[in-house]
């Protein structure tokens, strides 16, 4: 529906000339133009400064500095490899990997939990805590963020991966229990009672029957926590002081740090790149779902 | 359904309420309690009463910080809606008609892949990557440019003037994406019929954005508006990783959540920095209030 459309356009004016007023026609076509005009200007924006970025970090500092634009003279891979172990890239990928990994499963096992209990069945301060769940969207981190330190401190979790990972859980339930439980109380009821009737305990019905029932739900809000835990900063800057244990986000900040004293542009360059780069091939995979998860809390 | 029904909802409930209570319930409501306390982390919290806030309202750096969530409230929701509804409207009905139906422009499901990308990359990336952009030497992305057409280079992050600006444009070259997927999800839903009688009785492509799109996409804006303006209130990665000097060049970038985190983990004024967070929690609460008053008109029905 593309190419033909803009082709289709200028002969219909001639055999339908009922189809509004030619002025307004040439105008509709004009904007036409620069709207595509605007769309590629931004796509160039977008664009530019990653693959930039890629090119960069295979010169060395000459190059960077003296012909920013070209391509570089030789691909440099000790660049990269020298950003993968000596400035930890490799380390604060894993310590990412790790963390998000365990807490998006943790936070999908309890939220989705939690989320069906308050969803399909009645009981005594079910809308208390439904409520005490969904009051957390409201609250800025910001606020919390002395006593959390505290709180873990205590726990002797500071610099723990269980520490980050319990609090990552505790802060995504709000937007998980929200949306899982509205997806929850949408499924239908017949399928319960007849597993039911067959003798079916609560706990098998929810993990054999109901929540294969809600995958589709469910898909989308692991990737809504994927990513808003990936990209997580601030808990681990505040819970994850010792250099060993950062998180990527902290490590590329860390590094950008280091890199000015250094002048290692080229290792930085290298080291954005690796972090960017996992991004797009599981954009390029996954990219209606991505689309579509991220978007799922503002969509009804 | 009945049977045993308790033990099983207080088994799948006590973890995640326990975790929860511990982590997000309990320290929010703690936070109250510190503002009003003079604590170092040593000696338990000494009691103060509305000191903190006191001091609050002659300190002169948390007026700027204040002054520039404003104005980060205002210009980022602006800018970024502005050019999302562009964007998205162009990809979905800039195409114009043909037999009847609206259409995108050539390539419009490349822009909406593209243009969501950066939304995929973490805040703190999106910071690092845009320090080498702004970099104020011929390394820089946009000053190599500028000095190979024998222009001076012009300092993004180090001008005072320039700075909080730079730091915007960061934030909406990463959000755009999202409101444009988000926008042409609500276009979408628009039924193309009312396109068709709005362009069957001459309305050219500005007429059907202004008449058409927007009135139908009010809802959808109203949860941008809202999403936008938390990341407004927010801004932490954004400020401490791209700006010099963590709000810097001499605070001309700081916002309310820097503040905090300085005052807490670089002074240890705990009971201080949690009378900040006090504060901006009411003005979150007091935007959102707003927000949702001040943009409530009867919604359409189609």
């Amino acid at each position: 529906m593309t190419i033909e459309t803009q082709r289709a356009t200028s002969p219909s004016r001639h055999s339908t000339p009922d189809r509004g007023k030619p002025s307004t026609r040439s105008e509709a076509r004009i904007l036409s133009r620069l709207g595509q005009v605007a769309l590629i200007l931004w796509a160039l924006v977008v664009i530019g400064p990653i693959l930039w970025t890629f090119l960069a970090s295979f010169k060395n500092t000459a190059e960077i500095f003296s012909s920013p634009w070209t391509l570089p003279a030789e691909l440099r891979l000790e660049n990269w490899s020298r950003a993968w172990t000596k400035a930890h890239v490799g380390r604060y990928f894993f310590n990412s990997v790790i963390v998000v990994g365990l807490s998006t499963f943790g936070t999908m096992l309890l939220g989705s939990m939690a989320a069906y209990v308050l969803a399909r069945y009645t009981f005594i301060g079910n809308r208390f805590v439904y409520f005490l769940f969904v009051s957390g969207l409201a609250f800025p981190p910001f606020l919390a963020l002395v006593p959390l330190f505290k709180v873990v401190q205590n726990f002797g979790l500071l610099n723990t991966y269980t520490g980050l990972v319990l609090v990552y859980i505790a802060y995504s339930l709000p937007f998980t229990v929200f949306f899982l439980s509205a997806f929850f109380k949408t499924l239908p009821g017949s399928v319960a009672e007849a597993a039911v009737i067959d003798g079916c305990s609560h706990t098998r019905l929810f993990f054999q029957v109901m929540l294969p029932m809600a995958r589709s739900g469910m898909v989308s809000v692991t990737i809504f926590n994927i990513i808003g835990q990936w990209a997580q900063y601030l808990l681990p800057v505040v819970l994850m002081t010792s250099a060993d244990k950062y998180v990527l986000t902290q490590g590329i900040a860390q590094i950008s740090v280091n890199a000015g004293y250094e002048a290692d542009w080229s290792g930085l360059f290298a080291a954005l790149s690796m972090s960017i780069l996992p991004m797009i091939i599981v954009y390029a995979f996954f990219q209606r779902q991505i689309q579509a998860g991220l978007t799922a809390g503002a969509v009804k | 359904m009945q049977h045993r029904k308790y033990p099983f909802v207080f088994g799948f409930l006590a973890v995640p309420v326990a975790l929860y209570l511990t982590f997000v319930i309990s320290p929010f409501a703690q936070a109250f309690y510190i503002s009003m306390t003079s604590w170092r982390g040593f000696a338990p919290p000494k009691w103060i009463g509305f000191d903190n806030y006191r001091r609050l309202a002659d300190d002169g750096t948390f007026w700027k910080a204040v002054q520039h969530n404003g104005i980060l409230l205002l210009v980022l929701p602006l800018v970024t809606i502005a050019l999302a509804l562009l964007f998205a409207f162009l990809i979905n009905v800039g195409g114009g008609s043909r037999s009847g139906t609206m259409s995108g422009v050539w390539g419009s499901k490349f822009y909406r892949v593209v243009f969501f990308f950066p939304q995929l990359l973490a805040v703190p990336i999106v910071a690092v990557l845009f320090q080498t952009v702004y970099r104020p030497n011929s390394s820089g992305l946009i000053n190599g440019f500028l000095m190979k057409l024998g222009l001076e280079p012009v300092g993004f992050l180090i001008n005072p003037k320039l700075a909080l600006w730079a730091i915007i444009a960061a934030l909406v070259w990463q959000c755009v994406g999202f409101y444009v997927v988000l926008f042409s999800a609500g276009m979408a839903s628009i039924p193309k019929d009312i396109y068709e009688a709005a362009a069957l009785d001459g309305a050219g492509g500005v007429t059907l954005f202004f008449r058409v799109t927007l009135p139908l996409l009010w809802d959808t804006l109203q949860v941008a508006w809202v999403y936008l303006g938390i990341a407004a209130f927010d801004a932490f990665a954004i400020v401490n990783v791209l700006s010099v000097d963590n709000g810097g060049p001499d605070g001309t970038t700081t916002v309310l959540s820097v503040e905090i985190y300085r005052n807490a983990f670089a002074f240890s004024r705990y009971g201080y920095a949690s009378a900040m967070g006090v504060a901006l929690f009411f003005f979150t609460l007091t935007f959102a209030a707003l927000t949702l008053r001040v943009t409530r008109r009867e919604s359409i029905e189609f």
